[in-house]
């Protein structure tokens, strides 16, 4: 008998353009807390989206082996019944239901369509005791916390009978004492002999209670060892990040000007969970002419902060912000659009086009006021301004009356930039400038990135991609669980500094 | 030669690509036309002035009415009180008037101030308060008729004749009485028919001299010369008809305004430009810094404006308020502007198509009447046009996606 309960061999995981999982082997123990560990966008969820059956048998190459045996998961049903379950970090329980109708939901006690509540709820308290969970079974799950929902999806999953249970970013949402609760159970299940795959950013943690560590870098194994005194912090930052900076980018010298920006002692809190301080007393200054790079996992609070300064995200706000030595109150992105602080957003699909307008219409969309008179809007005016901006950012169109959801991303990308470009900001936010666009518009946009800072605009740009940050920023600030742990000049910072930083290194070297 | 084949294949691309973007509004209107060629087949008395007058007469309350509710469709909402807001307000503009003494003009006046509140109303709990638009308009659908019923009493008011002009009459002539037996038009329809291309040529030639003063491409002479000359014949036709019966109804004369003032709100100004875009992608629009509440307010208030002036329009027709005016009438109100193109997602929708839908319902409506066709085959007839129309709408975004 083997001493590996599951195995898997060489998984190729393709999607149009990218490889997202490149030949992984991933080998974990019977009965051992096996943690997950990668940057943003190394490949975990999609590996264990393999698993778990989300990408379906033949849509990936590679074995998955389960108790010396190959297995074929078609569905999630299948590897349920194999016995894997997966918690996922956006919680998927139904709200409006109890907890015993949620942990039963599709798996049903019924006979003839009809339900045997009696047994459910039996069952329901069962495995309530066993994560620790002292609510009644029929308590809706909209009244409870979001750690005990945490709970109840985990008590869902044993339920299930699981031999293998997965549980990705867990503590994400969690405060401090939810966390060490979570962790509590999850070892009191490996004393239950269920093995846990655990997937998190918070590097603490994973040194907490780990037995093993598995490393994935840009859908490869780089290693996998042991939790013990040689498995340090160090070590697990330069697999995470030790790729080689083999991409190009045309840094140029800034020289930066007057402040335009100053935050001070921001704070904001989550409007879904009202406890939690997503931005924990920020303060930091953006200059005219530098680009700002924004590291940080994700989770962290960076668009958080972005969109609570743009007037779009947010409760309970406070702190102090000034713009060109103005203090200023933004309650709407128009107020702040009017105060010259624009924000590109990190989704253009979701919430940067309208993606049945065209590209004049997109491109004006911010500043219409620009072109309109009292007999309405110059279409003449319109189409001259975004002729413009089509030459100047090169976007490849047959046409401006082209619809943008015909368009490639890159070329999306560039129709959003041009609308921001169209609002003459002083500080523009740029969210992940280049997130899934192909390499010769990323350099674009790079270059169109320099060419405002030449005119004085102030680009803060968030990013999960390191080599981005440090080929294309003058100054880095890197940010953690809603706080900046670092400012970094770009000629101080590498990939395994601002890693370090990003995982929380100050709290670390606070407990050393 | 090169040049000219050039010039050729430039014009198919234009066409081309014009056929192509407004496919839909195309689609309709030839529906439109086939439905009329159909029912001019089957029946002697369709394609007669007469009755198409009066099928235009018919149409005119549901043809307001549709251009405020595609405003509301397109922003990702809808409005279901348009019938109990059209019979409430028919009564009061007939109480006001009969039973309160008031003159038609500030009778209407007040009337298009009370749309205006029932829209300030409904505007203010779907932007203010974010309850759904089918809630708020579906409560004021009780509200407005309960309302109905309190100030009415129940009895059916009638209104004068002067006030009934507005949804019977003909605008009157200037020099000849004409009379539709000896085909002699009506001079002042054929007059206002004179204003109105001539406006529509002013119009277009300020367009073509504006966008080559920008250097931009203009159509080809000869397709300029097609497109103008498409667009008179069809105005022309349409006064025609009119003039050959007693001329041109007042309230076609309204909805020719109205869709006109409506058509330039959606395409010219900043407002209609962000209703699109609050329907098309409501969180793009707010990072856009656009307003979202405030529009939205606005759009309701428009709906409830209209929906007074389509009720005045309705009730002067009728020439008498009942406590059970405009019943139902949301629902041909929004199957007209589904028929026309309207998407029921949100983001697109013209008001030409929304005037083109109700057309189609009541050609329909009336062929089907000429051919002694029963209520139960009609109603059945019209449902089944409206699925298919939204069929046709689906399936073919699905290709071009």
């Amino acid at each position: 008998m083997s001493e590996y309960i599951l195995e898997m061999k060489n998984i190729i995981k393709e999607f149009p353009g990218v490889r997202a999982l490149d030949d992984v082997n991933f080998k974990v123990k019977k009965g051992e807390i096996h943690a997950l560990v990668g940057e943003n966008g190394a490949g975990k969820s999609t590996l264990m989206k393999v698993l778990s059956g989300v990408y379906p048998n033949g849509t990936y190459e590679g074995k998955i082996i389960i108790n010396e045996e190959e297995k074929e998961f078609s569905n999630i049903k299948d590897s349920e019944r194999a016995g894997i379950g997966i918690i996922y970090q956006e919680l998927t329980l139904v709200k409006q239901m109890n907890i015993c109708e949620n942990i039963f939901l599709g798996s049903e006690f019924s006979k003839y369509g009809v339900i045997d509540w009696n047994r459910a709820m039996s069952e329901t308290k069962k495995v309530l005791k066993e994560v620790g969970l002292n609510d009644s079974p029929d308590t809706k799950i909209v009244h409870l916390g979001i750690g005990k929902q945490q709970l109840v999806e985990i008590a869902k999953a044993i339920s299930k009978k699981v031999n293998i249970l997965i549980l990705d970013e867990p503590t994400a949402a969690l405060n401090e004492n939810d966390s060490e609760n979570l962790l509590d159970i999850i070892r009191s299940l490996k004393d239950q002999g269920i093995t846990c795959i655990y997937i998190s950013h918070k590097l603490k943690e994973v040194k907490e209670i780990a037995d093993t560590i598995t490393i994935l870098r840009d859908g490869q194994t780089i290693e996998t060892f042991e939790n013990n005194k040689d498995a340090t912090m160090d070590r697990i930052i330069t697999d995470m990040v030790g790729r080689e900076m083999t991409q190009l980018f045309p840094r140029e010298e800034h020289i930066p000007g007057d402040i335009v920006l100053e935050v001070n002692n921001f704070s904001v809190y989550n409007p879904e969970l009202p406890d939690k301080r997503v931005i924990d007393n920020v303060s930091f200054k953006a200059r005219k002419g530098e680009i700002l790079g924004i590291a940080g996992l994700m989770g962290s609070g960076r668009t958080e902060l972005m969109m609570s300064l743009f007037g779009a995200y947010g409760i309970n706000k406070s702190g102090e912000v000034t713009i060109d030595n103005e203090k200023v109150k933004i309650k709407s992105p128009e107020d702040a659009i009017k105060k010259g602080f624009c924000y590109l957003s990190e989704d253009r699909k979701k919430s940067g086009l309208v993606l049945m307008m065209d590209i004049k219409e997109n491109t004006t969309l911010a500043s219409l006021r620009k072109i309109s008179s009292i007999r309405g809007i110059n279409e003449n005016e319109e189409i001259k301004v975004t002729n413009n901006y089509v030459d100047v950012l090169k976007i490849k169109t047959p046409s401006i009356e082209q619809k943008v959801r015909n368009l490639s991303g890159g070329n999306q990308q560039k129709v959003v930039i041009s609308k921001w470009l169209m609002a003459e900001p002083k500080i523009l936010v740029l969210d992940e400038p280049t997130r899934g666009i192909d390499v010769g518009a990323k350099y674009e946009i790079y270059n169109i990135m320099n060419q405002l800072v030449d005119k004085g605009v102030s680009i803060i740009m968030i990013s999960s991609e390191l080599p981005e940050v440090l080929g294309m920023s003058d100054r880095i600030l890197v940010m953690n669980e809603g706080k900046f742990t670092a400012e970094l000049d770009f000629k101080d910072a590498d990939q395994e500094k601002v890693m370090y930083y990003a995982t929380g290194g100050q709290i670390i070297e606070a407990t050393n | 030669m090169e040049s000219k084949a050039k010039i050729k294949q430039g014009s198919i691309d234009i066409i081309r690509m014009s056929l192509k973007n407004n496919i839909r509004q195309y689609t309709m209107f030839i529906a439109l036309i086939g439905i009329m060629i159909i029912f001019s087949l089957l029946s002697d008395v369709f394609f007669t002035p007469r009755n198409l007058s009066m099928l235009f007469l018919q149409t005119a309350h549901i043809a307001i009415l549709a251009c405020g509710v595609v405003l509301v469709i397109v922003a990702g909402h809808i409005d279901l009180s348009i019938g109990a807001v059209v019979g409430l307000t028919g009564a009061i503009t007939a109480i006001l008037q009969a039973k309160l003494g008031l003159g038609v003009f500030p009778a209407v006046l007040l009337t298009i101030g009370f749309g205006a509140l029932i829209g300030l109303w409904q505007g203010y709990w779907v932007a203010y308060r974010e309850v759904p638009a089918f809630i708020v308009t579906l409560a004021g659908m009780m509200i407005f008729n309960g309302l109905l019923l309190g100030v009415s009493n129940g009895e059916t008011i009638a209104t004068s004749s002067f006030f009934n002009k507005i949804g019977q009459d003909y605008i009157p002539t200037l020099f000849v009485e004409n009379n539709p037996k000896d085909m002699l038009p009506h001079d002042t329809t054929i007059i206002i028919m004179g204003l109105v291309i001539i406006g529509y040529l002013f119009l277009e030639i300020r367009k073509r001299k504006e966008r080559k003063k920008y250097d931009f491409d203009i159509l080809p002479m000869n397709l300029f010369v097609l497109k103008v000359g498409l667009v008179i014949v069809l105005i022309a036709s349409i006064f025609i008809i009119l003039s050959l019966y007693l001329g041109i109804p007042y309230s076609i004369l309204l909805l020719m305004g109205i869709g006109g003032l409506y058509t330039y709100l959606t395409n010219k100004t900043t407002f209609g430009r962000h209703v699109y875009a609050i329907g098309g992608n409501k969180e793009a629009a707010k990072l856009s810094g656009i307003d979202i509440k405030k529009r939205t307010l606005w759009i309701f208030i428009s709906s409830g404006i209209l929906g007074a002036i389509g009720g005045m329009v309705y009730t002067a027709r009728v020439g008498s308020a009942a406590a059970s005016a405009g019943q139902g009438m949301e629902l041909d109100v929004i199957a007209a502007a589904i028929i026309g193109g309207t998407s029921t997602l949100g983001g697109e929708g013209t008001i030409v198509g929304a005037i083109i839908g109700a057309l189609v319902m009541s050609t329909l409506n009336n062929g089907m009447l000429l051919l002694d066709v029963g209520v139960t085959q009609r109603l059945i007839v019209k449902g089944l046009v409206l699925l298919l129309a939204v069929w046709v709408d689906i399936s073919s975004r699905k290709k071009s996606s």
